[in-house]
């Protein structure tokens, strides 16, 4: 048991800091790999292939833009199909990143500095790649600027009372407050960078981002006010953004859609498919730049706890989908929930069960939280899981409605998979030019994690 | 006495307490226009040097009230007023769907506060700045504390400043030019 959590004195604790480190070696290591190491083989792999699928999803955007929604498999029950799937996908991912820097913050887990960044990051490219799906489904997508209130010729404004129009206004926020936060994040850092830099241009590029930051007190001061405060104002945000989401859904009558569990529900399964996608992230880039000594075993610990937290309201959403649909006696309730078991998109749904319900239980251990290769393996999972969670959502609920007449099936076209898929490219690329580019641990919050005289973290308490 | 030649004078330390302690003992000593310079926030440093605390969070507040404020009224004036639209019979005046688009406003308007008033109230974009003068001063981002005593106080006095912050044993003292 050389793994422990509540610490009393004299007990080992798995540190959140390689020993042997100092101010210095932490700068070195986390500048150093930007700056001066050459970008690894896995990299460069990793960039070539992804880079070939953001050529597919430019092909097939294009080719939407030239023939227009009707190359997708969306038909009329089922109007939503991929786009909303990927969509809420995508949004959800982001979560992960906004709750990690700010909740976690807020909430004292020093263990989140190690992390922070990479989410951050991580979920500006997933919300980029979530507003991409909603104005390619619009149909004109050069027409997506109709959605914002501007004063216009045809002297007409969004209705407001649409929860549409509210996800246009909470994804730009969303997207805009990340964007900040992220940047603020990176003021000192780019500060290290300019310092650190040997080369003319490199000195230039972080410089001008710096601004000029010198770490003076009175600056960290209205720096760490700032920060807090954006922390504070991003936690009720990233809740509002996925409820918000939930709206388009449960603001609709269809069975299936318009039930009052949809808002926390969602919330939840953002977060467990957040940190899903840290995860899967995180362990192959962390073994690439070799960071075990900042992301410790610890941390994918804790994060693995998370995952299964988060997993358990997910699956308490869906047995109370069941009992509502079996309570609520109504006929197209139950019938919804009978279809979606047992209709033609039954695998859909038992899918659904194994890999967000089922397979996810085995993080009750400890040996399989701390065993790099099964956390990784069950992260991919979840993703898939959380994945078809929407796929479940839109098109069961969609394709088989009220009347038997306007019953349709819904098959996604290679151009739906094309679109997917290459918004998983562009993602991707995004990520690993991010790491390439900019530090990817925050090197102030990690300088701040070790002790000193006179203040010492009491480290132990962050397990709680 | 004219205008400064220099800008002040700057002590380098190796560890976080000794910046700490230095900062207290400058302060005890008179000295006021003063700054710190570490790799990484301490917040012990603002009371040993009296920084006086930050008025951001009132800037912030009142970004977030105009925000909810302008995000309300746009829709009211939208929906109720210039182009009146009856949707399912709802009231023109459908408050309780003007929520989250308000909500929305209030916290964009709020951390545009925080930043811009963090980056402005800083004196931030300023890539020149007379502590950059000093050679070591980019190890002020890595691993070493700064202090620098600034010439515009009125207790500065070149040798006797100086002769001050050698007594707090730093690594270096440093005249930085303007």
């Amino acid at each position: 048991m050389a793994y422990k959590y509540h610490v009393t004195e004299g007990e080992n604790v798995a540190p959140l800091i390689a020993p042997g480190h100092d101010y210095a070696t932490i700068t070195d290591k986390i500048s150093g790999d930007v700056l001066d190491r050459k970008t690894p083989r896995g990299m460069m792999i990793t960039l070539a292939v992804s880079f070939l699928f953001v050529l597919v999803l430019i092909g097939a955007v294009s080719y939407l833009f030239y023939k227009g929604v009707g190359i997708w498999g969306i038909n009329i029950p089922v109007g939503w199909g991929f786009a909303i799937v990927n969509l809420v996908w995508w949004i959800g991912i982001g979560h992960a990143g906004t709750l990690i820097s700010a909740i976690l913050l807020l909430l004292h887990q020093h263990w989140r500095n190690a992390i922070n960044r990479f989410a951050e990051a991580m979920t500006l490219f997933a919300v980029a790649c979530a507003g991409l799906f909603p104005i390619l489904h619009l149909g004109r997508p050069w027409l997506a600027y109709w959605l914002t209130p501007y004063p216009n010729t045809m002297e007409v404004w969004p209705n407001f009372r649409s929860p549409l129009v509210w996800d246009v206004f909470a994804i730009s926020t969303y997207l805009l407050v990340s964007f900040m936060f992220w940047f603020v994040g990176l003021i000192p850092d780019l500060a290290s960078m300019r310092d650190r830099a040997r080369k003319r241009w490199q000195k230039i590029c972080y410089g001008v981002l710096a601004m000029g930051w010198r770490g003076s007190a009175r600056h960290w001061h209205r720096y760490e006010t700032s920060y807090l405060l954006l922390a504070g104002l991003a936690t009720p945000l990233v809740v509002s953004v996925h409820s918000v989401v939930s709206f388009d859904f449960a603001v609709g009558i269809i069975p299936g859609w318009h039930a009052t569990i949809f808002p926390p529900y969602f919330v939840a399964g953002a977060i467990y498919s957040g940190f899903a996608m840290v995860i899967t992230l995180m362990i192959p880039v962390r073994k690439l730049y070799h960071l075990e000594d900042f992301v410790t075993d610890r941390h994918l610990d804790f994060m693995a706890k998370v995952m299964l937290g988060t997993g358990l309201i997910v699956l308490y959403g869906y047995l109370s989908e069941l009992f509502f649909a079996y309570y609520s006696g109504s006929e197209y309730e139950g019938f919804m929930m009978h279809n979606r078991i047992t209709g033609p998109y039954g695998w859909s749904y038992a899918l659904l069960i194994l890999c967000n319900g089922l397979i996810p239980q085995a993080l009750w251990s400890k040996r399989v939280r701390l065993n790099t290769l099964a956390l990784f393996l069950i992260s991919i999972v979840v993703n898939v899981g959380m994945w078809l969670e929407r796929f479940v959502i839109v098109v069961t609920s969609l394709h088989r409605d009220f009347l038997p007449s306007s019953w349709d099936m819904y098959t996604p076209t290679i151009w739906d998979w094309a679109t997917y898929v290459g918004s998983l490219g562009v993602f991707v690329w995004l990520m690993f030019i991010f790491v390439r580019v900019m530090p990817m641990i925050s090197i102030f919050e990690i300088k701040h994690l070790l002790p000193w005289k006179g203040r010492i973290y009491d480290t132990s308490a962050d397990a709680n | 006495m004219n205008a400064p030649p220099i800008y002040g004078l700057m002590a380098e330390f190796d560890a976080p307490e000794d910046i700490l302690a230095a900062a207290e003992s400058a302060r005890r000593k008179g000295y006021r226009e003063m700054d710190a310079y570490t790799p990484f926030p301490m917040e012990e440093l603002t009371d040993a040097l009296g920084i006086r605390h930050t008025t951001l969070s009132l800037f912030v507040l009142c970004c977030g009230i105009a925000g909810g404020l302008i995000g309300f009224f746009m829709q009211y004036f939208t929906s109720v007023i210039d182009y009146p639209v009856n949707i399912g019979g709802k009231p023109l005046n459908s408050w309780p769907q003007f929520i989250p688009i308000t909500f929305e406003m209030t916290i964009l308007f709020a951390a545009i506060g925080a930043v811009v008033g963090m980056i402005f109230r800083n004196g931030l974009p300023r890539p020149v700045h007379p502590v950059f003068n000093v050679d070591r001063f980019e190890l002020a981002t890595r691993d070493k504390f700064f202090l620098c005593i600034e010439a515009s106080d009125p207790l500065f006095d070149r040798d006797a400043t100086e002769a001050f912050l050698k007594s707090l044993e730093p690594s270096h003292v440093t005249v930085v030019e303007n």
